[in-house]
C-alpha cells in the first residue's frame, strides 16, 4: 500500500474510546493478561491489562519489526502476509494478528487461557476493530477534504521547537 | 508517517539513520542515549550480531517534551549498513518521517557512501517517497580521523541539493545532537505546513 507522503495517522477521542471498549472486552472474554494495538510502523495505539511492568514502547517497535520481517518472508514464498503469528513461551504466550491490513493486535496470555479461546475472541474483536479503523479513515479523509484540519502544530514557532531540546 | 493521537495528546515521529556499514549510526544513537535524562528516554534496543554489527535495527524512543500541550516523541531507528541487508533496510524505512544520512568521511569509504545514498533513494522511491520531499539532513562523521575526504568534495558528491549538513565525531558526540535537532525541527515544520490528517 502506498501511503502518500507527509500524511499523519490521526487518532481522535471518540474512536480511541471505542477501541478501548473493544480491547477491554477482549481482555476479559479471552482471559488474557495484556492486549495492545500497534500501528504497522511501530507506534503504540492503545493497550490494556497488566502493562505496569511492561516496556510497551519497545514491545510495539519489536512487534512491528516482527510483522514486517515475517511479511517479507511471506512475500518471498509467494504469500501476501501471515495474518496470525503465535509465539509460545514457558509461562506466557503471544498471539499476534493483523487487522484490516494496517493495525497489529497483540494478545499476551498464560495458562489461564488457551490458544483456542484467544483465537475465537480475537476473531470477533478484529471485525469490530476493523470497523472502527474504517470510520477513522473516513473521518480523517473528510477532515482533510473540508480543510477542517485543526492541527496542534499550525501555530508552532521556532521557539517552541528550540525549547524541546533545551 | 507521524502519528497524532488527540486522545492521549501525543505525537510520534520516526527518524531513520541511514548510511554505509560502520559509518557510525549506532554510535550516534548510543551517544544520544547516554546524554538523555532517564525520564526522557526509553530502553535502547539493538538487534545485533554477536560481533555487535547491527542485524535488523537499533531503536531508541525519546520523549522530548510538550509542544502546544502535545507530548512529542521521536522514535530513532538505524538500519544495518551492509549491502546484503537490503530487505531489512526497506522494512525500517516504512512510515519514516525524517532521514539522517550518516556519511563515513574517510577516503576509503567514499564509494560506499555514494552507493548507500543511491540505495536510500531507491528504497524510498519503491515506497512512493521522494528523498527531496522528506525532512533530510546529512552528517559527515569520523572527522577526527586523518584520512578524510575534504568537506567540499563530500558536499559535491553527497549533497548537491545543499540540505542541512553537519560535521561530526559520533564517538565523542560532536555534532550528534546538532544533527538530531535539525532533522527533528524539519519534521515539526513539515507538520506545521499541514498534512495533519489523512
Ligand atoms: N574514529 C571514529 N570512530 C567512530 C566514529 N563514529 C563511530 N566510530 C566507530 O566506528 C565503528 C562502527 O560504528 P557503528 O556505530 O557501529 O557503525 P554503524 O554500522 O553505522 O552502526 C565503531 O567502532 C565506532 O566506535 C567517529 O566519529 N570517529
Ligand atoms: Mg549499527
Amino acid at each position: 500500500m502506498l501511503e502518500p507522503q507527509n500524511n499523519s495517522f490521526v487518532m481522535y477521542d471518540e474512536e480511541f474510546q471505542r477501541i478501548s471498549v473493544v480491547i477491554e472486552k477482549l481482555l476479559r472474554e479471552s482471559n488474557s493478561k495484556v492486549i495492545f494495538l500497534v500501528d504497522k510502523n511501530g507506534q503504540l495505539i492503545a493497550n490494556c491489562g497488566e502493562t505496569e511492568h511492561l516496556d510497551t514502547t519497545s514491545l510495539a517497535s519489536l512487534t512491528a519489526g516482527n510483522i514486517a520481517a515475517t511479511g517479507g518472508l511471506a512475500k518471498l514464498i509467494g504469500e501476501k502476509e501471515f495474518s496470525i503469528l503465535f509465539h509460545e513461551g514457558e509461562k506466557d504466550n503471544i498471539h499476534i494478528s493483523i487487522i484490516a491490513q494496517r493495525v497489529i493486535l497483540v494478545v499476551i496470555f498464560d495458562h489461564r487461557s488457551s490458544l483456542g479461546l484467544v483465537r475465537l475472541r480475537v476473531k470477533k474483536a478484529s471485525d469490530e476493530l476493523a470497523g472502527i479503523f474504517e470510520d477513522l479513515a473516513v473521518k480523517a479523509a473528510e477532515m482533510e477534504k473540508t480543510g477542517n484540519v485543526d492541527s496542534p502544530f499550525a501555530e508552532i514557532t521556532d521557539d517552541d521547537i528550540d525549547n524541546l531540546f533545551s | 508517517m507521524s502519528f497524532i493521537n488527540y486522545a492521549s495528546r501525543e505525537i510520534n515521529c520516526k527518524i531513520v539513520y541511514y548510511g554505509p556499514g560502520l559509518c557510525g549510526k549506532t554510535t550516534n544513537l548510543q551517544f544520544v542515549y547516554q546524554k538523555t535524562a532517564p525520564d526522557a528516554k526509553g530502553k535502547m534496543i539493538s538487534l545485533a550480531t554477536e560481533t555487535e554489527r547491527t542485524l535488523f535495527f537499533d531503536f531508541l524512543p525519546l520523549a522530548l517534551g510538550e509542544i502546544r500541550g502535545f507530548k512529542t516523541r521521536f522514535h530513532l531507528y538505524t538500519v544495518p549498513g551492509q549491502v546484503f541487508y537490503d530487505a531489512s533496510r526497506k522494512l525500517i524505512l516504512k512510515g519514516v518521517d525524517g532521514v539522517v544520512f550518516v556519511a563515513d568521511s574517510q577516503e576509503v569509504r567514499l564509494d560506499a557512501n555514494i552507493e548507500s545514498l543511491e540505495n536510500l533513494k531507491d528504497n524510498l522511491e519503491e515506497q512512493g517517497y521522494q528523498l527531496e520531499k522528506l525532512p533530510f539532513v546529512i552528517q559527515y562523521n569520523k572527522q577526527d580521523l586523518p584520512n578524510c575526504t575534504p568537506i567540499e568534495e563530500l558536499r559535491e558528491l553527497l549533497n548537491p541539493d545543499g540540505v542541512t549538513e553537519f560535521t561530526a565525531c559520533a564517538q565523542t558526540g560532536e555534532g550528534v545532537f546538532e544533527t538530531l535537532k535539525a532533522v527533528a525541527k524539519l519534521i515539526l515544520l513539515e507538520l506545521k505546513k499541514g498534512g495533519a490528517a489523512g
